[in-house]
C-alpha cells in the first residue's frame, strides 16, 4: 500500500469524459451536417479525425511515451471533429488530412502537447488552410441532402472526397455575398430567412450551418457544467451589440445582428471553440473579457476585414491575449485586498 | 450613518460566491445510527504528542497503577497539552510506537495495560458561572482539551485570548464538511445541551457577547436539536450554512457567518472572533461541569470496506483495528486506510495505530471510492476547475505550473502562503493532479530554505565574529609587542640618562 497525500477521494469527471460530453454535444449538428451535405461530408469528417489521431500517435511515439493513455483522453478526436465541422463539406480529403496533421503536430505538440498550446489547434489549422488553399476552402455548397435528387451515393461520394468536386455544385455563402456587395458598394442582399438559416438550409461549412443544433449542444454543455456561461454569453454579446447598433444606424451597409448570429462559425465558435479550456482564460473576469473580445473582433473582421468570416481569426487573436488577460484579472485572494496587501482588520458588527 | 455598511455588502457577496466542492454525502449510514460505546481494549497506547506543540512530559513511571482521569504526562510548553489515563490500569512502560502521522514515523507513547475495573479519580466539578474567566481557561488546559475538529490546537490558548484581545463573537464549528464523517453530527443530535452549555462556558471565558453555531444544511436533525437546546439562551444562535466543502474551514465559516474576512496570515482573534469545534465545546462542558479530563472522543468508522459503518465513543489510545472489528470488520481489502476525513486526513499503512485526540474518523476506502485505478496524473488542461473551487481565491493551476518549473518565488507571488491545504483543488481536478501535494511540498521547501538561510546567517555571523576576534587578538599582540619594545627602549634610555632625572612624557601619561 502506498502512502499518499490527501484528498483520498476524487470528485471530478476524468478528462476523457469531459471530451466525450463535448463530442456528444456536437453530435446533433454533425449528423445534421452529414444528412444535409451527404456522403462526402461523412468521408471528410472521417479523414480529418483520423489524421488527428494518427498525428497524435506519431507525436507521442516520437516523444517515446506510451500512446494509449494519451489517445484515450479523446482530445485529438475532438480537435479533428471541430476542424472537420469548420471545413467546406465537399472539400478534398487532403485538405482535412493536412489540416488535421497541422493542428496536432504544429499547433499542439510543438507547444508541448495537451494543455500547453497557446492557440486553439482546430482554428489555427482552419486559418492555415484558408490562407494556403483559399480556393478549396471557399467551395461552398448548396445543401443537397442524402437521398435527394442529384445527391451522390456512398460510392460516388468517394470520388468527390478523394477526387474532384463536380462543376456547378458550389455557391456563395451569405457572408460571401455580403462581403462582395459591401466591397462593390452595393446594398447587401435581402435573402435572409432566420428560420432557414437557423436550421442550416444554406451554404456553409460542414457543421456550422445548424446554428440551432449547435446552440442546443452548447446549452447542454452549460447545463452539464462542462463549460461556463460567461464565454459564450460574452461572445454573442460582443458580436450582437455592435452589429445591432451598426445595423440600426445604416441597415443597407451592415448585416442584421440575427444574420450575424446564425451564419458562419458563430455558434460553433461561441460554444465549442472559444470555450476551449486550454486556450481561454481561467479567471471569471478574464472569461468575460475574452468572450467579448472574440465577439467584437468577429464582427469587425466580418465587416471590414479581407475575409468573409472572422470567427477563427478573432478566436486566435484572443488566444494570443489569454496569458495577459489571465495575469491582469487574477481574483482577489481571501483576506487580502485586490493589490495583494493584507486586509485591515475590521471587527464584525454585533447582532 | 452616511457610509455604506460594508459588512452588509460582504454579506451580499456570498450570494454570488461559488467556491468549494460538493463531495457527495457518503455520510450515511454511519450518520443514521446512534453513538455506541466501544468496550475497553486490553492495552491503550497514549502518544505524548496528541496536539500541536511540544510533546507532553511523562509524570508516571512503568509499573505504576493509575486511575481513570489521572495525569500521565504534563504539558511541556505554551501550546502543549497534558495526557490523562482513559481508564484504570498499570503503566506498562514508555516507548516509541507507530503513531498516526503522515510521516509514518514512530513517536513516544505511554502504554497503559487496562485492568478492566475502570476506577476513576475523584473529579471536582463546579458551576462555570462562578469561576473567573482565567480559571476556566486554566481548568480547560489542565483537562488536556485540544481542538477536536482535527487541528488539535490546545483549546485553553484560545480561551485565554479574551484577556489580551477584545473578542466579541464565538463561533462553534458544526460544519463537519468532510465526507464520511458524522461524529460531530451525532454529537450535536444526541448531546446538544452539552454543546450549548460548552458554548456558554466558552463565551464566559473569552468575554464574548454572542455565540454563533454554524451547521451545514445536510444535518437538519442536529440543527433542530441544537435550536431546542439553545432556546432561552439569547446569546446563542444556531445558523444553517450551505453544505459545501470546505465550509468547516475556520476562515470560510467566519466569512459566511459574520461577513468578515480574517486578514491574510492573521488569526480570527484579529477580527474579534474565536472558533471552536462543537466537540471541543462538549469536552469543555464536561471538564468544567464535572472536572472530567479529555480521555475519550467520538470517532466515525466508515468507508465502503467497513461492514457496518457507525460512530463510536472511544477511549483515547484504543487501536483503530479494535474499532473496525467492533463494526463487523472489513468486507474486502481496502484500497486505502485513512485516519481523519478523506479530504484532509492522513493515509495510514496499518490499523494498528492508536486513536488520538484529533482522530475524527477511521476510514477503509474501496478501490472505487479512492479512485485507485484512475489515479494517474494527467497533464493540466487549464479547465480552471481548481481556481473556481479554491475557497481562498487562489489560482492552483498557475501555482502548480510555477512549482513544477521550480519557480517557488512566483508561486509565492500567486499566494502560496494563503493556501489552507483543504484539498478542494485536487478533488475537482479532472487530470488528477495532486495539487495540494505540490503546495505542501513547496511550503516545506520554502520553510527549509528559510531555516537554511537563518543557519547560513548564523554561520556567517560566527565566521565574522571569529575573524574580528582574530584581528583583535593579532592587534593586541602587536600592541603588546610594541609596548614591550618601547619599555625595553625606555629602560635602555633611562639607564643611560639616570643622572639627568628628567621625566619623559610617557611617564607623565603612564
Amino acid at each position: 500500500m502506498n502512502i499518499v497525500s490527501a484528498p483520498h477521494i476524487h470528485g471530478a469527471r476524468p478528462v476523457g469524459q469531459v471530451m466525450g460530453l463535448v463530442m456528444l454535444a456536437l453530435l446533433p449538428a454533425t449528423l445534421a451536417g452529414f444528412w444535409r451535405f451527404g456522403w462526402p461530408a461523412v468521408y471528410l469528417w472521417l479523414v480529418t479525425v483520423l489524421a488527428c489521431v494518427f498525428a497524435e500517435a506519431l507525436c507521442v511515439r516520437v516523444a517515446e511515451r506510451p500512446a494509449k493513455p494519451v489517445l484515450a483522453d479523446g482530445s485529438a478526436v475532438l480537435t479533428g471533429w471541430l476542424l472537420a465541422l469548420s471545413l467546406p463539406p465537399w472539400a478534398p480529403w487532403w485538405l482535412g488530412a493536412t489540416g488535421g496533421a497541422f493542428a496536432i503536430i504544429v499547433c499542439k505538440h510543438a507547444f508541448g502537447g495537451l494543455g500547453q498550446n497557446l492557440f486553439n489547434p482546430a482554428m489555427a489549422a482552419r486559418v492555415m488552410l484558408l490562407i494556403s488553399f483559399p480556393v478549396e476552402m471557399t467551395q461552398w455548397l448548396t445543401p443537397l441532402p442524402i437521398g435527394s435528387a442529384g445527391a451522390p451515393d456512398a460510392l460516388a461520394a468517394l470520388s468527390i472526397t478523394f477526387g474532384t468536386i463536380p462543376d456547378g455544385m458550389t455557391s456563395a455563402s451569405l457572408l460571401d455575398q455580403t462581403r462582395t456587395a459591401v466591397s462593390r458598394a452595393l446594398p447587401i442582399g435581402g435573402e435572409l430567412d432566420p428560420l432557414a438559416l437557423s436550421l442550416g438550409e444554406r451554404a456553409g461549412s460542414l457543421g456550422e450551418t445548424g446554428a440551432l443544433l449547435l446552440a442546443a449542444g452548447g446549452l447542454f454543455l452549460i447545463l452539464m457544467r462542462v463549460i461556463g456561461l460567461s464565454i459564450p454569453a460574452a461572445f454573442l454579446l460582443g458580436l450582437m451589440v455592435p452589429a445591432a447598433i451598426a445595423h440600426f444606424l445604416a441597415p443597407e451597409r451592415f448585416l442584421a445582428p440575427l444574420a450575424h448570429l446564425l451564419t458562419g462559425g458563430v455558434m460553433l465558435g461561441a460554444f465549442f471553440i472559444a470555450t476551449d479550456y486550454v486556450t481561454s482564460p481561467s479567471t471569471p473576469l478574464g472569461r468575460w473579457i475574452f468572450g467579448l473580445g472574440c465577439g467584437l473582433l468577429s464582427w469587425i473582421i466580418r465587416t471590414w476585414g479581407a475575409y468573409p468570416e472572422g470567427v477563427a481569426f478573432a478566436v486566435l487573436l484572443m488566444n494570443a491575449a489569454t496569458p495577459l488577460i489571465d495575469h491582469y484579472t487574477r481574483p482577489r485572494i481571501f483576506g487580502r485586498t485586490r493589490s495583494g496587501n493584507t486586509l485591515t482588520t475590521a471587527a464584525p458588527k454585533g447582532t | 450613518m452616511g457610509a455604506p455598511d460594508l459588512s452588509l455588502l460582504r454579506r451580499m457577496r456570498r450570494l454570488v460566491e461559488r467556491w468549494g466542492a460538493h463531495p457527495d454525502g457518503r455520510k450515511q449510514p454511519a450518520a443514521g445510527t446512534a453513538i455506541a460505546a466501544l468496550p475497553l481494549p486490553p492495552l491503550l497506547t497514549l502518544p505524548l504528542s496528541q496536539h500541536i506543540g511540544a510533546p507532553a512530559r511523562p509524570v508516571v513511571g512503568a509499573g505504576a497503577r493509575v486511575l481513570a482521569g489521572q495525569l500521565l504526562a504534563e504539558a511541556a510548553g505554551p501550546v502543549s497539552a497534558p495526557v490523562h489515563a482513559p481508564t484504570s490500569g498499570i503503566i506498562r512502560g514508555i516507548g516509541d510506537v507507530a503513531v498516526p502521522h503522515p510521516s509514518g514515523l514512530t513517536g513516544p507513547a505511554i502504554l497503559l495495560e487496562c485492568d478492566g475495573l475502570d476506577e476513576a479519580v475523584q473529579w471536582a466539578g463546579t458551576d462555570p458561572f462562578a469561576l473567573a474567566p482565567a480559571e476556566i481557561a486554566r481548568r480547560v488546559a489542565a483537562a488536556g482539551i485540544v481542538g477536536l475538529g482535527g487541528a488539535t490546537f490546545p483549546a485553553a490558548v484560545k480561551l485565554s485570548l479574551g484577556q489580551s484581545t477584545p473578542i466579541s463573537t464565538l463561533i462553534l464549528n458544526g460544519g463537519e464538511c468532510e465526507p464520511y464523517l458524522s461524529c460531530d453530527d451525532r454529537l450535536m443530535q444526541e448531546r446538544a445541551p452539552e454543546v450549548i452549555d460548552g458554548a456558554r462556558i466558552i463565551l464566559r471565558a473569552i468575554g464574548g457577547r454572542r455565540a454563533l453555531i454554524g451547521v451545514e444544511s445536510n444535518k437538519p436533525q442536529a440543527i433542530a436539536a441544537l435550536r431546542e437546546a439553545a432556546a432561552g439562551f439569547d446569546e446563542v444562535t444556531v445558523v444553517t450554512v450551505p453544505s459545501r466543502y470546505p465550509m468547516g474551514s475556520e476562515k470560510q465559516l467566519i466569512a459566511w457567518l459574520t461577513g468578515c474576512e480574517v486578514p491574510a496570515q492573521g488569526r480570527p482573534a484579529d477580527i474579534g472572533v474565536v472558533v471552536h469545534n462543537v466537540g471541543t465545546a462538549a469536552a469543555i462542558h464536561r471538564a468544567i461541569r464535572f472536572g472530567e479530563p479529555l480521555t475519550r472522543r467520538i470517532v466515525t468508522v466508515a468507508g465502503g470496506a467497513i461492514r457496518t459503518p457507525r460512530n463510536l465513543e472511544v477511549r483515547l489510545g484504543t487501536p483503530a483495528a479494535a474499532l473496525v472489528d467492533f463494526c463487523g470488520g472489513l468486507t474486502e481489502t481496502p484500497a486505502r486506510l485513512v485516519m481523519g476525513g478523506p479530504m484532509m486526513g492522513i493515509a495510514v499503512a496499518t490499523l494498528e495505530l492508536p486513536i488520538v485526540k484529533g482522530s475524527g474518523g477511521v476510514l477503509a476506502l474501496t478501490a472505487a471510492e479512492a479512485g485507485a485505478g484512475r489515479r494517474v496524473e494527467g497533464p493540466c488542461i487549464r479547465c480552471a476547475a481548481c481556481a473556481q473551487a479554491c475557497p481562498m481565491g487562489l489560482m492552483p493551476l498557475e501555482m502548480a505550473a510555477r512549482i513544477r518549473a521550480g519557480d517557488l518565488a512566483a508561486s509565492l507571488d500567486l499566494g502560496l502562503k494563503d493556501c489552507i491545504g483543504c484539498g478542494t483543488c485536487s478533488f475537482v481536478c479532472p487530470s488528477k493532479i495532486p495539487l495540494v501535494q505540490y503546495f505542501n511540498h513547496a511550503k516545506g521547501e520554502l520553510a527549509a530554505r528559510e531555516r537554511n538561510k537563518l543557519k547560513q546567517e548564523a554561520i556567517r555571523e560566527l565566521v565574522e565574529a571569529r575573524a574580528q576576534r582574530m584581528a583583535r587578538e593579532a592587534r593586541e599582540k602587536a600592541e603588546a609587542a610594541a609596548r614591550r619594545k618601547a619599555e625595553r627602549e625606555r629602560a635602555k634610555t633611562l639607564g643611560g640618562a639616570q643622572a639627568s632625572a628628567q621625566p619623559t612624557r610617557e611617564d607623565a601619561t603612564a
